[in-house]
């Protein structure tokens, strides 16, 4: 029974009129994850957070909490916490007010009420606030006052969508932090909606990769980051070049690609058979430049350097293929030569067990 | 320097010759209202309360005035609750056919007063309701409505649409949220459409006019009457008295004005 999935969703898609905003989302939260929901915009992220809440009727499929279907259960009665990004708090009551809100709805009792408020508004680090209406709060308290007010009934499952998406990068990364630390202290489910692949990959058990009204992949940080298994993954978790060509061969471990840059080989995502389309995808920091001839395992491409950013830590370059394609790489800065500057010719180089074969469609 | 001094004085002239001019009706009304003189002549020759201690004992006075105390009072109440209803039921909903039913709910403002009077009575009239309180109560209502879902909806604008979906969330179920957050949230507006029809039933002459009788008539309709027949400072008296009440009203409107900030409550049209 603890094993059970808190959430579970079988197929889950909406129309609106002839726009398809959900495709088919399957999903299973375990019970104390903290899973995001990641992509551009317009992928179809609120849309399945709304419906899960229960306020946007599914078109398709099935869901369940706790083993129980939500489908014929209101809203109110799903006591799912939800977060908006614009807080969505109740202007015309204190912040005290508005986390007792949902109590109140609950009946809890007078003193009760007014222990549980407190307790919570510590947790999010606004003990003294509560008199103090919404409007006299900056946007980094609004956020957690709405924290606090989803919190305070103890739901199952938290949903919060963007909820850092208005706030300055310093405040957002303080806030990530603490929502971290709130996850792992109170061993709450989340379902995080976020377009910024770092938030995902700081915060998440696992990442759903949101494209088209469809979950792409989903997988831990490292896996969707090492492993991409679409070229749509490998270019919006984390950064890639990418190079198209033909595979030639194809291994359990190894595929080789005819490219227009001569033969290159890489680690496949999926299975691939000779004759496939398919895109090599490399990291910036997988790639060197390199002054000696390559060993077996190396691809090499010859390039020209196009730019050279000084990063502080680092040098970024890109560089261009003959046929345009463009690498970009990262050099430590103790590596990258001092004189390295655009339209010089080099040597691209990068181990084919460091870079990922994927097919192209 | 001077030239823009002298353009400052102009404006302050004009302004002020503007206000006289708009004003001095009303301030000779109330003068000749305290008047000693059976006739209307200004200035009066003395000071006195008679012509209000006449509508006191006159007993058409009284009674109309009464009607239209009632009549407005009735008709705040049903327009507000109808008005806002409407408002509540319209808002953040951009579908063809309620878009045309908001644009109906809106027509007693561009249709000719006396073509409403007219189509209204010959209505009422088939009921047999010409003459009686709910006649006037509720064609006044159809002329308040528009005024309260004005004032209704622009409040219900100024509200975020997320904070329902948000109080569902939290377990309200949708009459508790519509109590608890929009309720007090639009209430300016209800006060100010709420006031607007009662100013607009109490000021209302022509379709009045249509539904009244000898026997039940609004004092606009009293006055009106009046004019034709021995006139004297009597009609003046009265006229003071919807003047204050008019006035007690707006002031009330711009309380609520005052307390809920300037961007809250807005004026229809
Ligand atoms: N109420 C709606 N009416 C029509 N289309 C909508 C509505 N809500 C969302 N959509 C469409 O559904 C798609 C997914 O939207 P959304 O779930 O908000 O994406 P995301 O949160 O990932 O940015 C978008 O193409 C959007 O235009
Ligand atoms: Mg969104």
């Amino acid at each position: 029974m603890t094993d059970a999935p808190v959430l579970t969703l079988r197929g889950i898609g909406k129309d609106y009129g002839r726009t398809v905003a959900v495709d088919a989302v399957d999903l299973e939260l375990r019970r104390g994850e903290f899973v995001s929901f990641l992509g551009p915009s317009g992928s179809g992220k609120t849309t399945t957070l709304m419906m899960i809440a229960g306020l946007q009727t599914p078109s398709r499929g099935e869901m369940l909490l706790q083993g129980r279907d939500l489908g014929p259960v209101p809203p109110y009665r799903r006591n799912i916490g939800v977060v908006f990004q614009n807080y969505a708090l109740f202007p015309h009551l204190s912040v005290a007010a508005n986390v007792a809100f949902p109590l109140q709805m609950r009946r809890v009792g007078r003193t009760e009420m007014a222990r549980r408020v407190g307790e919570t508004l510590a947790l999010v680090g606004l003990p003294d606030h509560g008199a103090r209406l919404p409007a006299q709060l900056s946007g980094g308290q609004q956020q957690r006052v709405a924290l606090a007010r989803a919190l305070v009934y103890q739901p199952p499952l938290l949903l919060m969508d963007e909820p850092l998406g208005a706030l300055d990068k310093k405040l957002r990364e303080q806030l990530q932090l603490e929502i971290s630390r709130l996850h792992r202290e109170l061993g709450i489910t989340v379902l995080y909606v976020t377009h910024d692949q770092e938030e995902a990959l700081v915060m998440s058990d696992r990442i759903a990769v949101f494209n088209d009204g469809r979950i792409e992949q989903i997988g831990r940080p490292q896996e969707l980051y090492e492993h991409p298994a679409s070229r749509f993954v490998a270019g919006f978790v984390g950064e890639s070049s990418f190079i198209v060509g033909r595979v030639t061969s194809a291994a359990a471990n190894r595929v080789a690609i005819e490219t227009a840059h001569g033969m290159l080989c890489g680690h496949p995502a999926t299975s691939l058979a000779p004759g496939d389309a398919a895109v090599l995808a490399v990291r910036p920091e997988r790639v060197g430049i390199s002054e000696e001839a390559a060993g077996g395992d190396r691809n090499v491409v010859h390039a020209r350097l196009v730019e050279v950013i000084y990063l502080g830590q680092s040098r970024k370059f890109m560089a261009a293929l003959p046929n345009g394609e463009i690498i970009t790489g990262l050099l430590p800065i103790a590596l990258a030569a001092d004189d390295l500057a655009p339209g010089q010719t080099v040597d691209l180089t990068w181990r084919a067990s460091e870079c990922t074969i994927l097919p192209d469609h | 320097m001077n030239a823009g001094r002298l353009w400052r004085w102009l404006a302050y002239t004009v302004c002020g010759l503007v206000a006289i001019y708009l004003i001095a009706p009303m301030l000779i009304v109330v003068i000749i209202s305290f008047s000693s003189s059976a006739l209307l002549t200004f200035p009066p020759p003395g000071f006195s309360w008679r012509w209000y201690q006449n509508l006191v004992t006159t007993p058409a006075w009284r009674e109309s005035f009464t009607v239209s105390l009632e009549v407005m009072t009735l008709t705040a109440l049903l327009a507000t609750t109808l008005g806002t209803m409407a408002a509540v039921g319209l808002a953040g909903r951009r579908t063809r056919w309620l878009a045309g039913l908001r644009t109906l709910l809106m027509a007693p403002l561009v249709v000719p007063q006396i073509v409403s009077a007219a189509g209204i009575f010959l209505l009422l009239d088939a009921c047999g309701w010409v003459g009686t309180i709910r006649a006037l109560v509720t064609a006044h209502t159809v002329l308040a409505i528009p005024y309260v879902v004005a004032t209704v909806g622009a409040a219900l604008e100024t509200t975020d649409p997320g904070l329902v979906p948000a109080a569902l969330t939290l377990g309200a179920t949708p009459s508790v949220a519509f109590r608890r957050i929009t309720l007090p949230l639009i209430r300016p507006g209800i006060l100010s459409g709420l006031l607007f029809a009662a100013v607009l039933s109490f000021d209302e002459l022509i379709v009045s006019l249509f539904l009244s009788t000898p026997r039940t008539r609004t004092v606009t309709v009293q006055m009106w009457s009046n004019v034709f027949g021995d006139i004297d400072p009597a009609i003046t008296a009265i006229a003071s008295l919807i003047l204050l009440v008019s006035m007690l009203l707006l002031g009330a409107y711009s309380l609520i004005g005052r307390r809920r900030g300037a961007g809250s409550v807005v004026m229809p049209l």
